[in-house]
């Protein structure tokens, strides 16, 4: 008995439809965000991020609506991130009926934009996603969306963003995004290494082993994946086997209960 | 009908949707007043303890009273941790003081409140991967402590959704106990008053089931 490592779903949604880069040939059409949630949750993922990939100001209106329609679906803690820039825009996806919301390059920039949402919606709504990038030794942070590098330190940065008030850190590796190479375990372990706050591991996910190395050696408190859920049916589900026999504590569907359960299955 | 007290405290669209899937409108009252219409009180809750501040002396007496006259409440999160004492999260505020005990910060040591009852069995350590960190979030296991009306129906071992850095302590009126670091009070009820520390509206099926146990304490 103990918390469980969570499993999460994000969900690139542009123009209203969930898209998502497959081996290097482009955004792809991967359906409708509230019909793919709903499936997530029956196979048990445990979270649900919504990122609007496009953000721009006109587009807003459509992501409150594809956060009411994902809302609708599941009762699963619902984060939305992409674009938001202020308070105004934070309002808006919480009235919306986002629980969290994700904030990068407005974070970096007015960092107390940090410590005000924490005071408004308490620290659990409040995420820091970091993007980051190895160059020599360290890891480099980035910001619009991978574009534009910084010169800040990633593992400094996500102390800084937990003192500030963040609840949690979504870590992702620039290096591996899109890879299926395997998360950057050696990135995320030094983040959740240095922050009180559970940490997100994301970028790189290809395979069930690849979320076995990110809980053990990586130290990741979640892990976060797209394209390895979008196109197969019970992803969800065979990856939570494989990491409840692993060893690795997860919150297993009804049915897998059932299953593991059952005298056949000893 | 239920009513449901909006004090601020982050968003009730959550709970208000789940009601609405389980077929329940639930009003927010304006006034302590409108609570003499209420079925059944439920006090959400995220964030700090200090924002029960919000709910004044007329509010608390207008809760106390309903519940004097066997009304349903349930507290969730923050809400939860108001029907106690108080808390070390905010110590200058009162709680409700509807059950005895005092939250605090959820800490990687076992401390156990006097007040335990011998029949509360404890659960078993922590698989002790990874770093303890707090606040406490994501999805843990329900160990079942006592006959409730609240879990009914509700497996032992099933896990629930929590965020949060403080708890209240195991006391004879937990029903459901969950470990991180310290063992504390993940379910509470004693008579008609019932209080969850995790987050029912955002436990899936375990979590809607939990509320429909609620709403059938009402009806």
């Amino acid at each position: 008995m103990s918390l469980s490592k969570r499993i999460i779903a994000c969900l690139d949604v542009r123009d209203g439809s969930v898209v998502k880069g497959i081996n290097f040939e482009g955004l792809r059409d991967a359906g409708d965000p509230a019909t793919l949630a709903r499936r997530y949750n029956r196979e048990g993922i445990d979270e649900v991020v919504i990122l609007d990939v496009t953000a721009t100001i006109e587009k807003r209106k459509a992501l409150a609506e594809t956060i009411q329609a994902v809302a609708r679906e599941i009762f699963l803690p619902l984060c939305v991130g992409g674009g938001i820039r202020g308070e105004g825009h934070a309002e808006a996806a919480i009235e919306a009926g986002a629980d969290k919301v994700g904030i990068n390059t407005a974070a970096l920039a007015h960092p107390e934009l940090i410590t005000t949402l924490a005071r408004r919606y308490g620290s659990q709504a409040i995420i820091v996603a970091i993007d980051a990038k190895r160059e020599d030794d360290r890891f480099k942070m980035y910001v619009r969306s991978g574009q534009q590098g910084t010169d800040r330190d990633a593992v400094e940065w996500a102390r800084e963003a937990a003192d500030r008030g963040a609840g949690e850190i979504l870590l992702t590796s620039i290096d591996r995004d899109g890879t299926k190479q395997g998360f950057d375990c050696e990135l995320t372990a030094a983040v959740s290494s240095a922050v009180p706050i559970p940490v997100i591991a994301s970028g790189g996910a290809g395979s069930f082993g690849h979320f076995v190395d990110v809980f053990t050696e990586g130290q990741a408190d979640a892990a976060l994946a797209a394209s390895i859920f979008h196109y197969a049916e019970h992803a969800v589900e065979d990856l939570k086997t494989h990491l409840h026999e692993h060893g690795i504590p997860v919150r297993l569907g009804a049915l897998q209960k059932s299953e593991l359960r059952s005298p056949k299955s000893e | 009908m239920i009513s449901l007290i909006d004090y601020g405290a982050g968003n009730l669209t959550s709970v208000r949707k789940a009601l609405a899937h389980l077929g329940v409108t639930a009003t927010t009252p304006r006034a302590p007043a409108d609570l003499t219409s209420a079925d059944g009180i439920i006090v959400p809750g995220v964030g700090n303890f200090a924002v029960t501040a919000e709910l004044g002396p007329d509010w608390r007496a207008a809760i106390l009273d309903q519940v004097g006259r066997q009304r349903p409440l349930l507290g969730i999160c923050v809400g939860m941790q108001w029907l106690f004492d108080g808390s070390e999260e905010a110590p200058g505020h009162a709680g409700l003081e509807l059950l005895p005990g005092t939250c605090r910060l959820l800490t990687d040591e076992t401390v156990v409140d006097e007040r335990m009852d011998d029949s509360t069995s404890r659960v078993e350590g922590s698989a002790g991967m990874g770093r303890f960190k707090v606040p406490h979030v994501g999805w843990n296991s329900l160990h079942l402590t006592k006959q409730s009306w609240l879990l009914d129906g509700v497996d032992e071992g099933d896990q629930v959704y929590f965020t949060h850095s403080f708890a209240a302590p195991l006391t004879a009126d937990c029903v459901g106990a969950t470990r991180h670091g310290v063992e504390f009070a993940a379910a509470v009820e004693r008579d008609h008053v019932g209080g969850v520390q995790f987050h029912p509206e955002k436990s899936s099926d375990v979590g809607l089931r939990i509320l429909q146990n609620f709403l059938r304490k009402v009806s």
